[in-house]
């Protein structure tokens, strides 16, 4: 398992160009699968546009103490790429006056920003409805400067959303590196002992499960019962919901897709599932994605596609809701990856 | 064509086998989904009976099939392989039950 991210590592599909070019050819251009476009203009969605706003995600850094095989961010102990506190008081500004009714603070590991607990507790005060951390559990048993999180998060009844890629020890080290399955239970142990994850009770935790290799997740509501039934029954872990989400073909997962020469049949696998249903709530209909350097995207793997909204307002210092929704969605292949089955967001199906 | 009896990328083109018999690839896959629903068996159940046959009926198609339909499952490796010691416990044992055949007959051939 690698130890660095493709871009420290000087990979070809560091490059955003690269990616794209792979998406946009091979068997798309020589029209063995369809375009994703036209799938859209076949149901008349397209070009795609947003609804509502309701979740403004902010990806705080790319920086992780974890290097998992499937990330679509290529984030890793080597990323530099971190929001600096000027950034974060631009989108404070925002967060005080969105009509979003979630935030969502993702990263790599969020928690590594050393602005982290400052922006938490300045964006709580907010009062935002809903206000989610994407904690990667190994963190916080990864340094005692972060052994506090639990409770820290309960001080700010902040909803975590952990990976957790299975109940069992293999299947989630052979994905994530080894030991972090042990590290996890204890996480989640922890994140439990304070009141996180317990039935009725406010304090949400939630898991989320992508597949360990090159096939689509199964049905949520089967997966979520295998895991309360084997975390609960193994290691007494409570938890809420279990959100089923497809890795997308593109940066670490790509790379990981062409060198196991699983692409095709994956794309293949993607375009069969497509779900036109799925399209009607697909995520970049209602999230705006910004990066650690405060531009807007329609998503997190637009974010890492380097495909910037298409709007005149383009960074968070510009921020205008009624007119960054008055925008055309940029889609490619990729997309295929929130589509499929039951669909895929952040927040879980769609469907 | 591959030069090849079997070809891994012909199992995509499965549904195919309908266009040169619509009612009765129609009615095989239309089978063929209701079977695999949650029923009395819950449809992981029914994952790993169809993995252990494929073993059986040895189907290349249906072996690649399974283990990706398991894996989409959650299914365990272990539990995949138990799956396939039931179906060649099963094999094996219809072809030693047939002893019993070769020892009636020695017996009755034998003074």
């Amino acid at each position: 398992m690698a130890t660095k991210s493709l871009k420290a590592r000087q990979k070809d599909l560091a490059k955003t160009n690269k990616q794209l070019e792979i998406l946009n050819g091979g068997i798309f251009a020589e029209g063995e699968l369809p375009y994703f476009k036209d799938k859209l203009t076949n149901i008349g969605h397209f070009p795609l546009r947003p609804r509502k706003l309701e979740i403004l995600q902010i990806n705080v850094g790319y920086m992780c103490n974890q290097v998992c095989e499937h990330c679509h961010v290529d984030a890793g102990p080597d990323r530099k790429e971190i929001m600096t506190r000027e950034t974060m008081k631009q989108c404070l500004e925002v967060i005080r006056n969105t009509e979003a009714h979630t935030l969502d603070l993702t990263g790599g590991a969020p928690e590594m920003n050393p602005n982290f607990k400052w922006f938490v507790e300045e964006a709580a005060k907010a009062g935002i409805q809903d206000f989610i951390v994407r904690s990667n559990l190994t963190i916080i048993r990864a340094n005692k400067q972060y052994y506090d999180l639990p409770e820290f998060f309960k001080k700010h009844n902040v909803h975590v959303v952990s990976s957790m890629p299975h109940y069992t020890r293999g299947k989630t080290d052979k994905q994530r590196g080894d030991g972090v399955f042990d590290k996890s239970i204890k996480a989640l142990q922890e994140l439990n002992a304070v009141g996180y994850g317990l039935p009725g009770q406010n304090l949400r935790l939630d898991l989320v499960y992508n597949p360990s290799g090159a096939y689509l997740p199964g049905d949520q509501v089967a997966l979520e019962k295998d895991f309360k039934k084997a975390l609960d029954e193994d290691f007494g872990i409570q938890f809420h919901n279990l959100f089923a989400i497809t890795n997308l073909p593109i940066s670490r997962f790509l790379d990981y897709l062409i060198a196991s020469e699983n692409y095709e049949d994956y794309m293949y696998a993607l375009v069969e599932a497509y779900n036109s249903e799925a399209v009607e709530n697909v995520m970049c209909t209602n999230t705006i994605s910004v990066s650690w350097d405060g531009w807007l995207y329609d998503c997190d793997f637009n974010q890492m596609l380097g495909l910037k909204v298409a709007s005149k307002i383009k960074h968070i210092k510009d921020y205008n809701e009624d007119i960054l929704n008055d925008r055309n969605i940029i889609i490619s292949q990729h997309c295929y990856g929130c589509t499929a089955g039951a669909g895929s967001s952040c927040q879980g199906t769609v469907i | 064509m591959a030069n090849t009896y079997y070809d891994a990328a012909d199992l995509r083109k499965f549904a195919k086998i309908t266009e040169w018999s619509e009612e009765l690839g129609n009615k095989f896959f239309d089978y063929y989904g209701k079977v695999f629903e949650e029923g009395a068996l819950s449809a992981r159940e029914k994952s790993l009976i169809a993995l252990a046959v494929a073993h059986v009926v040895k189907c290349p198609y249906c072996i690649d099939a399974y283990t990706k339909d398991g894996l989409q499952r959650g299914i365990t490796k272990e539990e995949m392989m138990e799956a396939v010691h039931a179906g060649a416990a099963i094999e094996s044992g219809a072809t030693l039950v047939h002893g019993v055949q070769m020892m009636n007959k020695y017996n009755k051939l034998s003074m």
